[in-house]
């Protein structure tokens, strides 16, 4: 692993995100992520250790998923080897090695796909790259396939829109049905089974942290704010990451949206059999888990009687969310049709916006020169609001309206050219630090320039994992880890709600200004 | 002999580009997309999708979003290609439309910017150690296929010329058939050889890849989620308590 002050960027350097760098192949070989054990295989109905023919496993469930995903059938027989993809993803861009370049990642897969199932694999192999499936190829696989994020930047630069993702989710599939799972994300699968949610908290931990939660925004405003959980009949059921109910600076996100919540006089309650938005199946490519933990959510609206669903900040899940829940439980016919199901909080917050009934006091947020990441599966798996587009103009609404001094970084690495934070899709462990931090320099990079134009100190995100990672990495590159933020902080910093010690202070403060005018003024008389 | 050689050539080609072609596309129809996966920003109506594969069809949107230099050599070759195409429906249709005689001038045009397209393109994969990494022999032999037809066509038009009348009608009478001589040129059997090629394997390799976008769901999906279910088959079941499998 390389020295931490490698990555270090000084006052005055202004590095180039999009730089490309020299072909190392091989550089990140031998990075390996941690094997699932029997156990976490198991609880998914997958192996648990290596099966004996798994060869032929492995070619069959290949067939299986061409079979049921067109999009796998299409892309693999689709690229052309343009190269337009090779400088895309941000793997790649901070490793420099040519198995992350997403067309070689693809090609992983791809030439197993040819060899078993194209005439031409079958009969010319070496003419078409193609190979058997063999120990060597599963070693590559479960490298490789564990150092894509999933976060589609490459779909967006290539002429057929060949997602990556895609290739990635089916490779994991292949491997977990052959009984090679990753750890991080089974084990965390698993515990969402179990508990709820992908910490493992139980009810009294959550009942506990909220509890203080409240308190502490009692003693800040003076209002009774309540955040309850498991509570029937309430009209919004609140679906959030559990790291909001726990991580910083996740937890200031989650009393914004009880502040908002609280402002609009609409009752709300989390859910301790669904306390979990992120989706970890979406990352190990499988249908019938990422179907299981929808299910949950489900459940829980039916079972607390609620009229609405609405989604924390979390990316990948509001790309499971907005994407894919209405297809995996739905139809949710029985909640309140006026509202889209389910409606991401900054969207909620939007439009309470756009009603005038939310007031800000920019000035709260002065201390911060702020940017906005956009986060991938948000930018480019999913949408907010009734435009294309929407998902990136309404957190920089909401982030404007509640900040004085905001300023975007370079184009190209924004909006729908977004990196991704380095740690999505099932990355975010320690075994695989090394690939994170490199992951992240594209972003750190593009925040360096802004750092070095305007003043940047801060950069706010609406994804749990976006948060933890940054947290993580930003000090190795020179940040402060502190300089990662939640949107819903910042509405939490600034909102001044009706009837808070927050609000008088601002009389206070207009009358005092008026004082003093009338002062001034009749001194100049 | 000669004249039955290619007649069975470009029949066997024919029937492989034919029947390759329709095996696929019905191989993609039927196989379902079981989730929305357009990528986003994407159009939320059937119309707006039509348009976004328009754009990436004519204009190779995506691409010039990517990487200009690709992009052009892509684009000229492709455009170039199209235009050959056309002028070469001459062949095949009798009497020739006006519109088709009229453009006749500017196929050369077209034949020099496929060629140089594509001959752009061929540099990167030598020149660029990304592109090099990534290139298999086939992506330089289909290349050295298309570079050959092309020069071998220009070298008709402008070298050793073949008679063109006669070469017509040996395809039209393929079509009718009711088979005539094909001309012995040389040039014109390298170029015959090497189009019945690219017919054979066209359906059965990557050039497929035109037909691949049209299929593609990041591309061909409107983002309506929320508003409409999006149940595959084979989801379904699961559903009833089946298995998927
Ligand atoms: C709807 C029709 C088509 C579309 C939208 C399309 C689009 C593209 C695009 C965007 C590329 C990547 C950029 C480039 O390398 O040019 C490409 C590559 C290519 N296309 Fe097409 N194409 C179509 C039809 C065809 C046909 C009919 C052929 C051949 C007979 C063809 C042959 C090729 C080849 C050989 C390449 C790879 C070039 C290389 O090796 O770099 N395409 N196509
Ligand atoms: C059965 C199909 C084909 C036949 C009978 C055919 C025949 C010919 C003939 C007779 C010429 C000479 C034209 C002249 O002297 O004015 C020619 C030129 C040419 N052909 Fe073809 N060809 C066929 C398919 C193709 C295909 C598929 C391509 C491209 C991939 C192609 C590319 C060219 C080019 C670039 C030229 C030179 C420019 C021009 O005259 O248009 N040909 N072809
Ligand atoms: S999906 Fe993202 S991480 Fe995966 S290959 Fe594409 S750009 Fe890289
Ligand atoms: S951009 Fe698309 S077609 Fe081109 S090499 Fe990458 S995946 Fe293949």
């Amino acid at each position: 692993m390389a020295e931490v002050s490698d990555y270090i960027m000084e006052e005055g350097e202004y590095p180039d995100p999009l730089e490309r760098p020299e072909l190392t192949p091989g550089a990140m070989e031998g990075l390996k992520s941690l094997r699932a054990k029997p156990e976490h295989q198991k609880a998914l109905g997958f192996p648990g250790e290596l099966v004996d023919n798994w060869e032929e496993v492995a070619v069959n469930k290949m067939g299986e998923l061409l079979g049921k995903y067109r999009s796998l059938q299409v892309y693999l027989d689709s690229c052309v080897k343009c190269g337009a993809c090779t400088d895309k993803c941000h793997y790649y861009l901070g490793t420099g090695d040519p198995k992350n370049m997403p067309v070689a990642r693809q090609d992983l897969l791809r030439s197993v796909y040819r060899r078993y199932f194209t005439f031409s694999g079958k009969y010319f192999p070496k003419l078409v790259g193609a190979r058997d499936m063999n120990k060597e190829v599963l070693d590559e696989w479960y490298s490789y396939f564990h150092q894509c994020s999933q976060c589609r930047r490459c779909s967006v630069f290539c002429p057929y829109g060949i997602d990556t993702a895609e290739v990635s989710m089916a490779a994991r599939e292949i491997m977990d049905s052959v009984g090679v799972g990753q750890k991080y994300c089974n084990e965390i699968i698993g515990k969402v089974y179990k508990l709820g949610n992908n910490l493992g908290l139980p009810k009294k931990a959550i009942e506990s942290t909220l509890e203080g939660l409240e308190e502490e925004l009692e003693e800040e405003t003076g209002l009774k704010i309540r955040m309850p959980v498991d509570e029937p009949g309430a009209e919004i059921l609140l679906i959030t990451p559990s790291a909001d109910l726990f991580a910083e600076p996740h937890i200031q996100g989650l009393m914004g949206y009880a502040k908002v919540f609280h402002e609009a006089g609409v009752s709300w309650t989390l859910s301790s059999y669904a306390s979990e938005a992120a989706n970890f199946g979406m990352f190990i490519g499988s249908y019938e888990n990422m179907r299981e933990v929808s299910l949950r959510i489900r459940k829980a609206a039916e079972d607390l009687g609620v009229k609405r669903i609405v989604f924390g900040e979390c990316g990948h899940a509001w790309r499971v969310g907005y994407s894919f829940l209405n297809t995996l439980a739905g139809p949710f016919d029985f909640l309140d049709p006026r509202y889209p199901v389910p409606q991401h909080i900054c969207e909620f917050t939007y439009a309470m916006m756009q009603e005038g009934r939310l007031r800000f006091d920019k000035s709260k947020n002065d201390e911060y020169r702020l940017t906005y990441h956009d986060s991938c599966n948000v930018a480019r798996g999913a949408r907010m609001g009734d435009i294309p587009g929407g998902q990136f103009e309404i957190p920089r609404a909401i982030l404007r309206a509640s900040c004085n001094h905001f300023f975007d970084m370079a184009e190209d690495t924004i909006k729908e050219s977004t990196f991704c934070c380095g740690g999505g899709g099932g990355i975010l462990t320690d075994d695989l630090m090394d690939i994170r931090v490199k992951g992240a320099s594209p972003r750190m990079k593009a925040l360096q320039q802004v750092h070095e134009e305007h003043g940047v100190t801060h950069m706010a995100a609406i994804c749990a994992i976006c948060k933890a990672q940054f947290a993580k990495v930003m000090p190795k590159f020179g940040f402060d880890m502190e300089a990662i933020l939640s949107v819903h902080q910042m509405v939490a910093n600034a909102i001044v709600m009706t009837g808070s010690i927050q609000e008088k202070e601002l009389e206070e403060k207009a009358k005092g200004a008026v004082a003093e005018e009338s002062a001034a003024e009749g001194q100049a008389a | 002999m000669l004249t039955g050689i290619y007649a069975i050539l470009f029949y066997v080609a024919t029937i492989l580009l034919v029947v390759g072609l329709a095996y696929r596309i019905r191989l993609y129809w039927n196989t379902p997309a079981p989730l929305k996966i357009p990528t986003t920003p994407a159009p939320i109506t059937e119309a707006g999708v039509a348009f976004r594969l328009a754009r990436e069809v004519v204009l190779f949107e995506s691409l010039f979003k990517a990487n200009k230099w690709i992009w052009v050599f892509g684009w000229l070759f492709h455009f170039g290609l199209l235009v050959v195409l056309i002028r070469h429906l001459r062949y095949f249709i009798n009497p020739v439309p006006d519109l088709l005689a009229m453009m006749q001038p500017y196929g050369v045009y077209a034949a020099f910017a496929m060629v140089a397209g594509l001959i752009g393109l061929w540099a990167r994969r030598f020149l660029v150690p990304r592109v090099r990494y990534i290139s298999s022999p086939s992506d330089h032999l289909m290349l050295a296929l298309l570079v050959g037809i092309g020069l071998s066509g220009l070298a008709m038009k402008f070298i050793a010329h073949t008679d063109i009348v006669a070469v017509k009608a040996f395809f039209i009478g393929l079509m009718t058939f009711n088979w005539q001589p094909l001309p012995a040129d040389p040039v014109l059997l390298i170029h015959l050889t090497l189009v019945a090629v690219l017919m054979m394997i066209f359906p059965y390799s990557k050039l497929l890849h035109g037909v691949g976008l049209f299929f593609s769901p990041t591309r061909n999906q409107a983002d309506n989620p929320r508003e409409r279910r999006h149940l595959a088959p084979w989801a379904a079941k699961l559903e009833t308590g089946g298995r998927s499998k």
